[in-house]
């Protein structure tokens, strides 16, 4: 048997955690596509590819970007509205956590507990994920992994994640910037 | 650091939904909202599934506007009718196991004093009859022997409600319902007097028939809990639903039994008096009769 690879869904209504069939997650500077470890580098062209061939690609902030506003937030949030811009995403907030029940508006919002709500309503191929707590992360991109068609990246700031189809650990501003440039370089040699 | 949580990032004002603008611009965060401004602020609780007439509802609504520093708080809930308000909520809460919410919050507010020791950090406990007098009894007497800086808010509706009416221990004496249709053979638990013997510093019994009382003693027992040590309110709010009654008839029981068996009961140490009165939550000389041991 080869090994598990973490792909595009739907996987089915209860994927296994990728963890569980054996990915682990990369080391200090590595990164993540489908499960194998990568070079930070490649990871970040492959999401830059992505991003650019999508139809609805969308960034997903969530509450450790959309609140804090310490000027490394401000920051960070000024780049993820260019890195947007730049490759004509939408950006649809997860202001928190709460199930919000009976529903959450999907037009305007996701929600970690049922996220695939807000990739069908918007028809998104490619969600971004940057500024969510892990283990909330962790649930919403194996949500969406096991019932919607849509490419994950996770721009995290700590380790990683396995349930995304690209992970990048470690996201700081610096890395956001070379995601930045490596889009803007991408765009100028396909044109 | 606790206050920037509630505000947004530039970055994104423009694609946050109306809701969290509305709670960032005129939310109840560092504002001193109490229960009479209820109306003019964004509240942190609006929609919930509860029934129509809920006096539970009325009593959550109402404690959440008293809460003294909302951004800096942690509602610790258990399984029942409550339970079911809870996701709504805009600011931090768990939702313990049934009968465990006093251990989870006695665990939570221990470790919210090691890891922000120089800041206040509230852990408030609300939860049903069934869950703080009956199953989580246990929990609820140890978490105050052991002085534990939290909060109890029993929401006394005398029943357990969500599972379809079966007799507690705060159901009184000879009470039928749904299901105990015999009638209640034993007393109604006297918590707020196990609650002084175990060490509560200050405790309250209050009614829907005041929701304005339920504010002032909610904050007071929140404050002393910060500083002193463990303290209880039991409210009494009435369930429409099991007690087959209209909507609109529910507040009027409220009354009605505050007249009788339920009438307003206020218990606070010396130490928590000097509190309040220092930190001008409360007038000198309001101790009841309760008060003098
Ligand atoms: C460990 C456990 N035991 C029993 C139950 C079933 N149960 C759910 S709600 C409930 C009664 C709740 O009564 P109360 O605490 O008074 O809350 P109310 O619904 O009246 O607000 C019970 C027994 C449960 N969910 N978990
Ligand atoms: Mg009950």
């Amino acid at each position: 048997m080869g090994a598990y690879q973490v792909l595009q869904g739907p996987e089915g209504y209860l994927p296994p955690a990728a963890a569980m069939q054996g990915v682990t997650l990369a080391g200090p500077g590595k990164a993540m596509i489908e499960g194998r470890h990568v070079e930070k580098q490649e990871a970040i062209e492959c999401i830059a590819e992505k991003l650019l061939g999508a139809t609805v690609p969308t960034f997903f902030p969530g509450p450790l970007v959309l609140w804090r506003t310490t000027d490394y937030a401000q920051e960070r949030g000024k780049l993820i509205r260019e890195i947007s811009a730049e490759v004509g995403a939408k950006v649809i907030p997860m202001p928190d956590y709460r199930p919000k029940y009976p529903m959450i508006n999907p037009e305007v919002e996701i929600n970690p507990n049922h996220p695939n709500l807000t990739i069908w309503f918007n028809k998104i191929d490619v969600g971004v994920f940057i500024g969510v707590h892990c283990h909330q992360a962790n649930l919403a991109l194996k949500i969406i992994r096991g019932g919607t068609s849509c490419f994950t990246v996770a721009l995290c700031a700590e380790e990683g994640h396995e349930e995304a189809n690209v992970s990048l650990r470690e996201t700081d501003n610096d890395t956001l910037r070379k995601l930045l440039a490596t889009v803007k370089d991408l765009k100028k040699r396909r044109a | 650091m606790s206050l920037a949580i509630t505000k947004i990032n530039p970055a994104f004002v423009d694609v946050m939904p109306q809701e969290y603008l509305d709670l960032a611009s005129d939310g109840p965060f560092a504002a001193d909202k109490s229960v009479k401004d209820l109306g003019t602020f964004k509240e942190l609780i609006e929609e919930h599934p509860l029934c129509a007439g809920c006096n539970l509802a009325l009593a959550f609504r109402t404690l959440i506007s008293a809460l003294p520093c909302p951004e800096d708080t942690v509602i610790v809930g258990s399984t029942g009718c409550n339970s079911l308000a809870f996701p709504q909520l805009a600011i931090h809460n768990v939702h313990a196991l049934f009968g465990n919410q006093n251990a989870v919050a006695s665990g939570l507010k221990r470790g919210l004093k090691l890891r922000f020791p120089d800041q206040n950090k509230d852990v408030v406990v609300m939860a049903g009859d069934g869950a703080t007098a009956d199953i989580g009894f246990d929990m609820t007497m140890h978490s105050w022997i052991r002085g534990e800086n939290i909060t109890t808010v029993m929401f006394d509706n005398e029943i357990y409600a969500n599972t379809g009416g079966q007799e507690s221990g705060m159901t009184p004496f000879g009470t039928v319902r749904n299901m105990a249709p015999t009638g209640k053979n034993f007393q109604k638990m006297n918590v707020p007097e196990f609650a002084k013997q175990a060490g509560c510093v200050y405790v309250a019994k209050v009614s829907t028939a005041n929701t304005a009382k339920i504010g002032q003693c909610f904050r007071n027992a929140v404050l002393a809990a910060r500083e002193i040590g463990p303290t209880y309110i039991q409210i009494y709010t009435p369930c429409p639903t099991n007690l087959k009654m209209k909507p609109a008839e529910s507040v009027a029981l409220a009354k009605k039994r505050a007249k009788e068996d339920y009438a307003f009961e206020e218990y606070m140490s010396e130490e928590v008096e000097n509190l309040l009165v220092s930190s001008g939550a409360i007038k000198p000389k309001v101790k009841k009769e309760e008060g003098k041991k």
